[in-house]
Order: C-alpha cells, then sequence, then structure tokens
C-alpha cells in the first residue's frame, strides 16, 4: 500500500477515533465526575445525530415530489452544519433534563437500567415511527461543513481538523469547568454523597446539572458521527456500538481524567482496528464471524481491564485544584 | 383481549423464572447481573447444541409427545442445559466477580463487569451459531386447544406453565426447607451476621450462582419452545426481567414472580395498542411509573 | 484457667487507630464488663477479638490456642460467639430458623441445644415460627443472643445489649445474661450502661480514649466515685 493511502486510511481513524473522544469525555463528566452510571450513551448518540441530520437537511417536499415519497423527515432546516452541531447539543440537553427528573433521585444500579430503557426506548420509536425520520431506512446525503473546499478524496483531512478542533474546545471547557466552584461541588458529591453537607434536593439538582452538560457533549459526538458518516440508520445505534466500546474507552484511559478519555478512545479504537487485521488473516469459514469476533475481544479486553488495572492507563486525575483539600 | 392476557402470563412465567434467579443474586451479592438475560440464551442455545447436535449423534428419537412439539431429546436436554449454564454462572463468577469482590469493588463496576460478560455470552452464541433465528423444531404446525371465551392456547404453552409452577415450587421448598436454603435466605438478610454464625457465604454464593443460572436457563429454553432463538433474545427480555424484580421487590423471590406476571401481560395487552417491538419500552416505562411512586417495589422490604 | 486473653492490642479501621496497646483477660465462666465513654473503643476491642477487625499489633488467645486475625467464621468454630450491637438477627426468617442458623457449623443433633434456648427464653418459644422483623427490639434482642449461644460456646461476646431498650427491658437482658453466665459461658459485655452491666460482672475493664484507664472487680468499680465521675458520668 502507497504512502498516500496509508495517511488517508490513519486519518480516517483518528477522525473516528477523535469522535469518541468525544462522546468518553462526555460519559466521563458523567461517570469520571459525578459518579452516574449512564449506560445509555447510545439514546444521546441517536438523538444527536438524527437532530443534526434534520437540522441539516432540506424537507424531503422542499426536494422534489418523488423524493418526499421515500424519504419522511418530522422536519428539515437545511441550515449550516454549525447550527446542526449546536442544535444537537440543545436537543440533547432538553432530553438529559427530562429524563433526569424522575430517574436521578434513583440509586445507582436503577438509574443504569433507566438508561438502557431510555436509550432502547428511542431507537426503538425512530426505527418504528417512519414518519419520525425514515424509520429503519434512516436518513442519507447528508451535508458536510467545508465541502467544495478541496476535492472529495482529500476531504477528510479537514473533517479530521473539524473533529480536532472541536474535541480540543471541548476538552478546555471541561477542564475550565471542573476547576470551578461547580466542579469542586460535583468533586465533593461523587466522594461521599452523605458527607458532603447539602441537602438531597441541592445534589440532585448538581447531578441534573452534570447530566445535561455531558449528554450535550455527547449530542457533539452524535453529530459529528452523522456528517462524518453522511448517513445514518437506528442500527447504528445499539447497546454494543453506541454505548457499550465508549465505556470500554473509558476505563482503559482512565476514568475521572479527561486526557485518559481521550486516550482511551484512541488506544481502544486502535485496538478495534487492529483487530480487524487479526480476524483478516482468519480462514474464510470464520470471516463472517469476524465483527463478532473482534467485539468479543473487547469484551474480554474490558474485564481485563476492570480486574488488573481498572484505573487504566492515566488513573484517577490526582489534585484538580491546588485550592482544594 | 383475554387472549392476549393468557398468553401474558405464558410470557410472564418466562420472564419469572429469570427475574428469580436475577433477584436471588441481586438480594445475595447486591450487584445488578446485567448479564442474566444472556444467560437465558445461553441456556436456550445450549440446549438447541444438545437437540439438534449431539441428541441426534447419540441416536436419540425425534419422536414428539403427543401434540406437544418436542419429545425425549428436549427432556434430557432441559435439565441438562440448566446444569451447564449453572455451572457456566459458577464459573463466571470466580473469574469475573469474585477477584472485584475481593477488591471491595463498589457495585457499579460490577455491574459493568456483568455487562461486559453479557456481550461475551452473547458474541460467543453469535460465533458459534450465527446471528440468525434458530427453532428447536422448524417448520411445524402448531395445532391450538380451544378453551372457553374463544381463547387459543398451545399444549407447549400449558407445558411451560406447568414447568414454570414446579419449578417454582421446588425452590420454594428449597429456600424454606433445606439447610442451605435458609443459609441463602439469612445471607441475603444480612451478610456480616451470616459469617458471624460461621455460615461459608462463599459456598452460599456458589449456590445462588447455579440457581441462578439455572432458572435462567430454564426460562430461554421454554422461550425457544415458544418462539424461537435469536442471539440477542436474553438482551431483549432485559428490561422486563429488571422491571419484574424491581417491582417485586429487590430480594423477594414471591414478588419477583409477581412482577414479572405483571411484566408478560402488560407487554401482550399493549400490543394491541402498538407494535409488538415496542414491549421491552413498555416494560421500561412501567417500570419507571412505579420507582417513581414506590421506589422499593410493591412488595419491597424497605431494606436499602 | 484463662479463657481468653488479649494483649497490647492496637487496632482500628483504615488508617486510623482507635484502640492502643489495650490488654485484658477473662477467666472461665467469668463475666467481664468493658464500659467507658463513646469513641472509647469498646465496640472495636470486640471486633478486633472475633476478627472482624485485624489488629496492627497484639496477640489474642483463645484457651491456648493463638486466633489473632483470624477470620470470624473459624474462630466460631473453635467455640466463640459474637452478638452485634445492631443487625443482630435476620429479619425475614423465623425465630426457629435464626437459631438454626447459629447451628450451622454444627454437625451434630443439635434439637437438645434448641430445646435449652426455648428454656432460657421461653417468650421465643410460643413465637418460634413468627419472622424476628416483626418482633419487638426486647424480643429480638433475645433472639440475637439465641443464635449466638446455639454453638455451645465457651465464650460469648456482646456488644452493646441493652442498647435502645426500655428500662424495664434492660432489667430483663441483664437477668438473662446472668442465666447465662450460669450455665458455664465466659461472657464479655460491653455496655454504655455501666451501672447495670457492673452490678451483675465479676470484673470490669474501664476503657477511655483507646487504653485502659482502670481494672478491678465489678463491685469495686461500681462503688469507686472518682472512676464513675470521670468517665461514667457520674
Amino acid at each position: 500500500m502507497e504512502i498516500g493511502g496509508i495517511i488517508a486510511y490513519l486519518v480516517s481513524l483518528a477522525i473516528m477515533a477523535g469522535i469518541f473522544a468525544v462522546f468518553a469525555l462526555g460519559l466521563n463528566i458523567h461517570w469520571g465526575y459525578t459518579g452516574l452510571f449512564n449506560i445509555g450513551i447510545a439514546g444521546f448518540f441517536c438523538i444527536g445525530a438524527y437532530t443534526s441530520a434534520m437540522i441539516t437537511t432540506p424537507r424531503p417536499e422542499d426536494v422534489s415530489p418523488m423524493y418526499a415519497q421515500y424519504v419522511h423527515q418530522i422536519f428539515g432546516l437545511n441550515l449550516p452544519f454549525i447550527v446542526g452541531l449546536l442544535g444537537a447539543a440543545l436537543v440533547c440537553g432538553f432530553i438529559a433534563y427530562l429524563i433526569g427528573y424522575p430517574t436521578l433521585r434513583l440509586r445507582e444500579d436503577y438509574l443504569a437500567i433507566a438508561t438502557i430503557g431510555i436509550a432502547e426506548t428511542f431507537r426503538l420509536i425512530f426505527n418504528n415511527e417512519h414518519w419520525l425520520a425514515n424509520g429503519p431506512r434512516g436518513l442519507m446525503g447528508l451535508p458536510q461543513p467545508f465541502q467544495g473546499l478541496v476535492e472529495p478524496r482529500h476531504y477528510n483531512y479537514i473533517y479530521l481538523v473539524v473533529v480536532l478542533a472541536i474535541m480540543v474546545v471541548i476538552y478546555i471547557s471541561i477542564e475550565r469547568v471542573i476547576r470551578s466552584p461547580w466542579g469542586r461541588v460535583l468533586r465533593a458529591i461523587r466522594e461521599d454523597e452523605v458527607a458532603s453537607a447539602m441537602s438531597g434536593k441541592d445534589i440532585v439538582r448538581f447531578k441534573m446539572q452534570s447530566l445535561i452538560f455531558g449528554s450535550m457533549i455527547m449530542g457533539v459526538g452524535g453529530a459529528l458521527y452523522a456528517h462524518y458518516t453522511k448517513a445514518i440508520s437506528p442500527d447504528v445505534f445499539t447497546p454494543l456500538y453506541g454505548t457499550f466500546i465508549i465505556w470500554v474507552m473509558l476505563m482503559a484511559g482512565g476514568s475521572g481524567n479527561n486526557k485518559g478519555a481521550i486516550l482511551g478512545a484512541f488506544v481502544v479504537w486502535g485496538i478495534w482496528i487492529g483487530t480487524k487485521f487479526l480476524t483478516d488473516l482468519l480462514p474464510y469459514t470464520l470471516k463472517a464471524r469476524a465483527p463478532y469476533i473482534r467485539f468479543l475481544i473487547i469484551g474480554i479486553l474490558l474485564e481485563i481491564i476492570l480486574i488488573y488495572r481498572p484505573q487504566g492507563l492515566m488513573g484517577e486525575e490526582k489534585r484538580i485544584s491546588k485550592m482544594m483539600d | 383481549m383475554a387472549e392476549l392476557i393468557v398468553y401474558g402470563i405464558v410470557l410472564g412465567s418466562i420472564i419469572a423464572l429469570g427475574a428469580i434467579g436475577l433477584t436471588l443474586v441481586y438480594g445475595i451479592l447486591r450487584f445488578a447481573n446485567f448479564a442474566h438475560g444472556d444467560l437465558m440464551t445461553a441456556g436456550a442455545y445450549v440446549a438447541l447444541f444438545l437437540v439438534t447436535g449431539i441428541f441426534p449423534w447419540l441416536g436419540i428419537p425425534d419422536t414428539t409427545f403427543g401434540s406437544l412439539s418436542f419429545g425425549w431429546r428436549m427432556t434430557l436436554a432441559f435439565p441438562i442445559a440448566m446444569a451447564c449454564v449453572a455451572a457456566a454462572s459458577i464459573l463466571f463468577d470466580r473469574i469475573l466477580y469474585r477477584p472485584l469482590r475481593r477488591k471491595q469493588s463498589g457495585p457499579v463496576i460490577m455491574a459493568i463487569s456483568a455487562l461486559g460478560a453479557s456481550f461475551i455470552i452473547r458474541m460467543i452464541v453469535i460465533i458459534l451459531w450465527g446471528a440468525d433465528y434458530h427453532f428447536y423444531r422448524p417448520g411445524v404446525l402448531r395445532p391450538a386447544i380451544m378453551l372457553p371465551l374463544e381463547i387459543k392456547i398451545r399444549p407447549d404453552q400449558i407445558l411451560i406453565l406447568a414447568t414454570v409452577l414446579s419449578l417454582v415450587i421446588l425452590l420454594y421448598l428449597f429456600l424454606q426447607r433445606t439447610k442451605m436454603g435458609k443459609a441463602m435466605r439469612a445471607t441475603a438478610d444480612n451478610m456480616e451476621l451470616a459469617r458471624v454464625s460461621g455460615i461459608d457465604t462463599e459456598r452460599v454464593i456458589v449456590w445462588t450462582w447455579g440457581i441462578g443460572g439455572a432458572l435462567a436457563a430454564a426460562g430461554g429454553i421454554l422461550y425457544g419452545i415458544d418462539v424461537q432463538l435469536h442471539p440477542g433474545m436474553g438482551w431483549h427480555f432485559l428490561l422486563p426481567l429488571f422491571a419484574a424484580t424491581i417491582l417485586g421487590g429487590i430480594g423477594n423471590m414471591y414478588g419477583a414472580l409477581i412482577g414479572a406476571l405483571i411484566m408478560g401481560v402488560a407487554q401482550q395487552v399493549s400490543t394491541f395498542y402498538l407494535m409488538p417491538t415496542y414491549k421491552p419500552a413498555v416494560a421500561f416505562v412501567v417500570m419507571i411509573l412505579i420507582l417513581l411512586v414506590r421506589p422499593q417495589g410493591i412488595f419491597g422490604g424497605g431494606r436499602s | 484457667m484463662r479463657v481468653l486473653e488479649a494483649r497490647n492490642l492496637t487496632s482500628g479501621y483504615g488508617e486510623t487507630d482507635i484502640l492502643h496497646d489495650v490488654s485484658m483477660k477473662l477467666e472461665e465462666k467469668e463475666i467481664v464488663s468493658i464500659i467507658g465513654p463513646n469513641g472509647a473503643g469498646k465496640s472495636t476491642l470486640l471486633k478486633t477479638i472475633f476478627g472482624i477487625l485485624r489488629p496492627r499489633q497484639g496477640v489474642v488467645r483463645l484457651g491456648d490456642e493463638e486466633i489473632t486475625g483470624l477470620n470470624p467464621d473459624k474462630i466460631v468454630r473453635k467455640g466463640m460467639s459474637y452478638v452485634p450491637q445492631v443487625n443482630n438477627v435476620f429479619p425475614s426468617l423465623t425465630i426457629q430458623e435464626n437459631l438454626e442458623m447459629g447451628a450451622f457449623v454444627r454437625t451434630d443433633d443439635y434439637r437438645d441445644r434448641l430445646q435449652e434456648m426455648y428454656d432460657l427464653f421461653p417468650l421465643l418459644k410460643d413465637r418460634r415460627n413468627q419472622k424476628v422483623g416483626r418482633l419487638s427490639g426486647g424480643q429480638r434482642q433475645m433472639v440475637a443472643m439465641g443464635r449466638a449461644l446455639m454453638l455451645d460456646p465457651k465464650v460469648l461476646l456482646l456488644d452493646e445489649p441493652s442498647a435502645s431498650l426500655a428500662p424495664l427491658l434492660v432489667e430483663m437482658i441483664f437477668e438473662k445474661i446472668g442465666d447465662i453466665n450460669k450455665t458455664g459461658v465466659a461472657i464479655i459485655v460491653v455496655e454504655q450502661n455501666a451501672r447495670e452491666t457492673l452490678k451483675i460482672s465479676d470484673r470490669g475493664y474501664v476503657l477511655a480514649t483507646g487504653r485502659t484507664v482502670f481494672e478491678d472487680t465489678g463491685k469495686a468499680i461500681l462503688e469507686n466515685k472518682e472512676v464513675g465521675k470521670l468517665y461514667l458520668g457520674g
């Protein structure tokens, strides 16, 4: 394979890793900093992606009557990419607020089940209600930012810059927020809810804010994904691909550590791609099972991490602020 | 509608087998076993392997019992598959959960481990059998019996109800009358005191996983007999399982049974108004509603 | 014969030490009280003796066997039983089942022992098939002690048996402790209620901030005005 091809391949790897890094950062807010056991990442992934998709594409009726026969969307605003991103974040934040209302008072494992249920419910709704976003067929032809600037085959370089830029912006924002007084309270809550001498209502309020913040980030991740692949459908947002792998990334990199979240995303995505090379070596009869063998490896990887190095590669951040403790 | 309720009871009884095992594990080990649904899957597929692979090779005949859809093969496969999954559950505990227990990891870490285990089981099933649907006995027409109120029920389903009832009664007798059963109940009440009394809590844990796994396997096989097998079947049961367990109060076996029946009926009745694929969502919504009103469940004892 | 001995115990939770260099002994058929203000380390002492906590320093001997740091389920098999202060019964089990659980490690026929328990606590006999969770505090305490006694222990450790009991019941509980002792069991009682427990004790130790500050016969401590003022709230 020639150099150009290798670089192009690495670029596409980096884009996906960067997108997952965004998700991992969002999960880190939920779990790493607040102790919210969110197994429903796929739900926010889904909502973020679909929201951005529908904000940035026109209504099928406005394209042509024939098009409207094949594609059904509940709305289409045909606005630029950046609006799609922001819209995804806002809608996810709003949904997080609605979800948080009944569920944040629950204990951790109940919250986890609730998040599974919510993610599954969203996926089912998007799959079954064709009028919403074209049902199982999903949406295609999603626009990309800065589309006309270069030849299509070089476009990924631009998108890589976009993804990394957004990832860095998010990283810096989170680091800022965590060092603020708000962030310190969050830490205190996670360490010991009872000892942090606040009323129960206040604790719930902080958790809600954290839930919303993290979910908005996940929404951005979903939007980034949608505009990279240019097509989305409900079967992308499965518990395996949309939730589990992100948990493995955060655990591998180090929960409670933003650099760890990013590192974990890149490392685990690298391993995921690496397993592809492994399974390419498999005999023909097993080739069809390759993706499942790869997921099996990822699953085993998680268990090994949990037992032998639960703090991940980077461990938890030691000191958040010199002013604390 | 009456038929939906009847079938809801059948479905509920299948859920009950999983929910009872789940509530036992939850009550004694105090963590949410997200892999429990996939234990059901494992049971169903082990039975499939026996019925379509091993037993034909051993020469066991394929005749069916009367109007039931299965015969000797399944009758033998049923307890063997239960035992296999019981062993596998104990093995999982030894390899995955016990090291975490030793390190005193919190319930969330253990739940994440269970989540990983659920994916591992599911991937193994797909690798070995593929991602398609399977049947224990493909292509058979399932004759139905007519009951009053124009309810149709299949002989298979009557047997499912009978099997679940028997297993539940056996479990009840075990927990009430045997020394290990009482030790399990004691450990669920107060693990520290159980240790202080000299009860070997590690052995109790092994029994808990064995029984939980065996019951889950039974549930999976019965579902496979009634409907079909597919690798995601256990995951689809996860929400109803947890909903039933939480509804009945964690650690409460009878609560789990009632909760499961309620879930089954609710899910089936919902198909009158919604598409069948929404069933897990229905279980979820019912669970959220209950949790909002009464977090300790209908029969919960107020134990944290 | 010395039935239990603890020497130079230093023990605590996590990084903090609660007990500092505490020693005590228990002779056969004795009742020994451990009293002192809150936070003195009385419960910690019992837990260290019973193996729930591992001491950083020091030795515990049961008879002539060293049992320092052994796990509770091993210690229980050697003839020492422990009744915690709270959560000391199995609420969803019946009285009878609670007692049966106490006899879990016994391989012989314990029905005689069961009968002895019902003779000791006649109130429990009538309700033996009731779930313990429904019983009153005093009845629960009796179940808790009965459970511990099913093993026929040589030594019984009681952690604040009269805590949260009404005064009438307190008297009854200490009467029962006396009865238990008469059957030949040596008892260590940790108590907030110094007066009542010293009345039935052969000897007593006063613990304060993790150290033994006084040791004498039960009667002597009761009559000692200074100790009473300093450590026992007059």
